[in-house]
C-alpha cells in the first residue's frame, strides 16, 4: 500500500545544491521503486531521480526543498534520502 | 599575412593545412515521421543513447587512466545526464506524440535544456551548457549510424583543426599524431578543452574571436602556442622560420637524449638552473622527460578551476604529493599559492564579484587575504606536504611590503595550528615571492630582506609596466619582454636581490623565449623556470655561450632606448649562437 512522506530541508552550503551532492542523491533516488519528487517554492515540483530537473531548482545556499516519496516503505526511503543529501554536503 | 591573437593554452609550435570543422555542429533538419514508424523510431533512440552512454563511460576510463579521477568525473556526469529520465521522456514524447524524427527530437530537447542553463547567467551553470552539447553531440552521431561518423577521428591526413570550439570529449579523443595543433574561436584558459590540450601536448590556441570566416579548409596555417597565435596567409620569411622551429620540434626527440643529462652550464662552466612550468601534477613527467632541474612553478589554480565546490585539504596535498612523487625529494618544487582572479574566475561567486577592471581587481593574493578559510587550506596543505621533499612556497601578486608580511604572518598561524595538532611539516620551507607588479619590483631591497627567493613573473610586469593587455590586438603591440623599461625593472630586482643574498629566478614566457636567453644570464640570473617543452633548446643557448659573452650582450642590450633595438640586438646575438633558435 503506498504510503507519502515529504521533510522539508535547507541548503546551508555556499556553492548550493551542487553536482556531487546532486549525483548522490539521484542515484540513491533511481534504486527506489516509488516516486519522488523534490519541490521550490514558486516553481513546479521536479523528479528526484533526474539531475536534469535538479539542475533546474538552482538551488542556491538558503535555500528550503521539501522532499517528498511516495510509495511502498516511503518513511524509510525518505530518511535514505535526507542522510544522502546531508551527508554530500560535508566536504 | 594576417596574424590572429588569442589565449595560449598548451605550447608548441605547428604548419599544416587546416582542417575546418563545422561551425554549426551536425545539421538537423526539421524531419518527422509516420505514426506508424514511432515503435521503430523509438528503438533508435534507445539505441542512440545506449551507445552515446558507453562511449561517455568509456571516456571517463580512458581520460581517468590518462591524466586523472578528476577529468574522467566530467564524463561520468555525462552518462549520466545521458539516462536521465527526465530527459528520456522529454524527447519519446516528442517522437510519440508530435512525430519528430529521433534526431530532431533530440536536438530541440537538449538546446532547450542548454538555453535554460546558459540563461541563468550563473558560470557554474553555463559552463555545463556547453556539456549538455558535447552529450547532444554524441547522441546524434549514433542516430546518424556513424554515417557522418566524426570527422575529427577519420582525418585524411595529418592537420590543424580550426574550428569555434571543442567539445572537452572532442578534445581528449584527438590524435596527437594526426592533429598537429588546434586553434579554436571559443574557450578560455580555464576550460576543459584547454586542459585536456595541455596534457596531451598538443599545441593549441583558443579564444580567437572570429577567425574561420577567412580561412578554408586546405589553407596552410600556423599555430603558435607558445606566444597564442595563429597566422594565416603566411609570408615566406614567417613560413621558413616556422618550418625551421618545426624542423626542431622533429628532432626533438634526438636533442633531447642529447642534452637531457647535461647540465645547463655555461661554456666556463658556471650552472643555470633550468625548471619548469606545471599545471596539473602529471606534468611532472614532462619536467622529467626533458631533464628540469625541478619545478620552478606549480600553478595551482586548476584545483579550484571547473569545481563546484572548493577543494579540501586532503586533495590538494594529494596534488602535491604527486608532483614530489614524480620529482623526487632533493629537486626543488615551488608550489604558488592560488592566483585566480582576472581570466581565472572560479566557482565562488560569493567572494568574487564582477568588476569593471579585474586585472587590478581583488585576485590572486588579495583574495586570499580576504578568505583566510580559503587560503589557510592551501597553506596547511602545502605545509604538510613540504616534509616529504625539497618544497618552497611562493605569493604571488604581491604589491607592498605590508602584503608580503601578511602573508608571513597568516604561513605563520597556520605553522603554530600544526604544531598544536602535532603534524609535521618542515618548519624552514623556504618562502618566495613574485616579482610581477611594478610596485613591488621597484620595492625589491625591501621584499628581498623578508624573503628566501624571488620569482620574476614577466607576463604580468610587462602587462603592468606598459598598461598592455596582450589579447587585445589594438594595443597588443605595446606588450613587450624587450621593452628597455621592463629591461630596467629586472635588472632592478636582480641587483637588489643580489645584495641581500636572496635567490632569484625568471618565471615568464620570458624565460623560455630563446631570444632573451643571453641577456637574462648576463643580468645574473641562474635559475629560469619555463613551460618544459623548451628547456632543452634554452639548455643549448647556455651550453654555448660563456657568462662574459653573456655580460656584454646584456650590457650593450641596456644601452638601447627602444623594444624594437632590443629586440633586434638580441636576434642578432642569439642567431650568431645558435641560427634555428631564431624565429621572430
Amino acid at each position: 500500500m503506498a504510503e507519502s512522506a515529504r521533510q522539508t530541508v535547507a541548503v546551508t552550503n555556499p556553492q548550493g545544491f551542487h553536482m556531487r551532492p546532486m549525483q548522490a542523491f539521484v542515484e540513491a533516488a533511481a534504486r527506489f521503486a516509488g516516486t519522488v519528487s523534490v519541490m521550490r517554492q514558486g516553481k513546479p515540483a521536479v523528479n528526484g531521480k533526474s539531475m536534469l530537473g535538479l539542475l533546474g531548482l538552482v538551488a542556491e545556499q538558503g535555500t528550503e526543498l521539501v522532499i517528498e516519496v511516495t510509495g511502498p516503505n516511503a518513511a524509510n526511503e525518505l530518511k535514505v534520502l535526507i542522510e544522502v543529501f546531508e551527508r554530500n554536503f560535508d566536504d | 599575412m594576417e596574424i590572429k591573437r588569442g589565449i595560449p593554452v598548451s605550447p608548441g609550435v605547428a604548419i599544416g593545412s587546416a582542417f575546418v570543422l563545422e561551425t554549426e555542429g551536425i545539421q538537423i533538419a526539421r524531419r518527422f515521421i509516420a505514426k506508424s514508424q514511432v515503435g521503430s523510431e523509438l528503438e533508435r533512440l534507445r539505441k542512440a543513447l545506449a551507445g552515446a552512454g558507453a562511449d561517455a563511460r568509456t571516456n571517463q576510463e580512458a581520460i581517468s587512466a590518462k591524466v586523472g579521477k578528476q577529468y574522467g568525473a566530467i564524463f561520468a556526469a555525462h552518462a549520466m545526464l545521458i539516462q536521465d529520465p527526465e530527459l528520456v521522456n522529454e524527447i519519446e514524447q516528442l517522437i510519440n506524440v508530435k512525430n519528430h524524427a529521433a534526431e530532431y527530437a533530440v536536438s530541440r530537447t537538449m538546446r532547450r535544456h542548454a538555453k535554460a542553463l546558459q540563461s541563468l547567467n550563473q558560470p557554474m551553470f553555463s559552463t555545463r551548457s556547453s556539456d549538455l552539447f558535447d552529450i547532444e553531440k554524441s547522441i546524434l552521431s549514433h542516430l546518424t549510424g556513424g554515417q557522418q561518423g566524426d570527422p575529427l577521428q577519420n582525418l585524411q591526413g595529418p592537420a590543424i583543426i580550426l574550428a569555434h570550439d571543442l567539445t572537452p570529449s572532442e578534445t581528449a579523443n584527438l590524435n596527437p599524431r594526426m592533429v598537429y595543433a588546434f586553434a579554436t574561436e571559443a574557450g578560455g584558459k580555464a576550460s576543459h578543452t584547454a586542459i585536456m590540450a595541455g596534457v596531451l601536448e598538443i599545441p593549441a590556441v583558443v579564444g580567437l574571436g572570429q577567425i574561420l570566416t577567412d580561412v578554408s579548409g586546405g589553407d596552410e596555417v600556423i599555430v603558435d602556442g607558445n606566444r597564442g597565435v595563429v597566422i594565416l596567409n603566411t609570408d615566406e620569411e614567417t613560413r621558413e622560420r616556422y618550418l625551421g622551429l618545426q624542423r626542431q620540434f622533429g628532432n626533438f626527440a634526438k636533442r633531447l637524449n642529447e642534452l637531457r643529462d647535461l647540465p645547463g652550464e655555461s661554456r666556463d662552466g658556471v650552472q643555470t638552473l633550468l625548471l619548469g612550468n606545471i599545471e596539473f601534477p602529471q606534468e611532472s613527467a614532462h619536467c622529467i622527460e626533458r631533464g628540469a632541474d625541478g619545478v620552478g612553478l606549480y600553478r595551482t589554480e586548476f584545483l579550484y578551476l571547473n569545481k563546484t565546490e572548493d577543494p579540501n585539504e586532503s586533495e590538494q596535498y594529494d596534488a602535491y604529493m604527486a608532483v614530489l612523487r614524480a620529482i623526487g625529494p632533493k629537486k626543488p618544487v615551488v608550489i604558488r599559492t592560488m592566483d585566480l582572479g582576472a581570466d581565472k574566475l572560479f566557482h565562488r561567486t560569493d567572494i568574487q564579484h564582477e568588476e569593471k577592471n579585474p586585472c587590478l581587481g581583488m585576485r590572486s593574493i588579495r583574495l586570499c587575504i580576504k578568505n583566510l578559510e580559503l587560503f589557510k587550506t592551501q597553506l596547511r596543505a602545502i605545509l604538510r606536504a613540504s616534509q616529504h621533499g625539497n618544497v618552497r612556497i611562493m605569493f604571488p601578486m604581491i604589491s607592498t611590503l605590508h602584503e608580503l608580511r601578511q602573508c608571513k604572518m597568516i604561513l605563520a598561524d597556520v605553522k603554530e595550528e600544526l604544531d598544536e595538532e602535532g603534524i609535521d611539516f618542515n618548519p624552514k620551507m623556504p618562502i618566495g615571492t613574485m616579482i610581477e607588479v611594478p610596485s613591488a619590483a621597484l620595492m625589491a631591497e625591501e621584499l628581498a630582506k623578508e624573503v628566501d627567493f624571488f620569482s620574476i613573473g614577466t607576463n604580468d610586469l610587462i602587462q603592468y609596466t606598459l598598461a598592455a593587455d596582450r589579447t587585445n590586438e589594438h594595443v597588443a603591440f605595446l606588450y613587450n619582454a624587450g621593452d628597455p623599461s621592463v629591461l630596467r625593472l629586472i635588472d632592478q630586482v636582480i641587483r637588489a636581490a643580489e645584495k641581500h643574498g636572496t635567490e632569484v629566478c625568471v618565471c615568464g614566457e620570458m624565460s623560455g623565449d630563446p631570444i632573451y636567453t643571453i641577456l637574462l644570464i648576463g643580468l645574473g640570473l641562474r635559475q629560469l623556470s619555463m613551460t618544459p617543452q623548451n628547456i632543452p633548446e634554452i639548455k643549448k643557448i647556455i651550453r654555448s655561450i660563456t657568462i662574459e659573452e653573456a655580460k656584454t650582450v646584456a650590457q650593450e642590450a641596456m644601452r638601447f632606448s627602444t623594444a624594437r633595438d632590443v629586440n633586434s640586438y638580441l636576434r642578432e646575438q642569439t642567431r650568431r649562437i645558435l641560427p634555428e633558435a631564431v624565429m621572430n
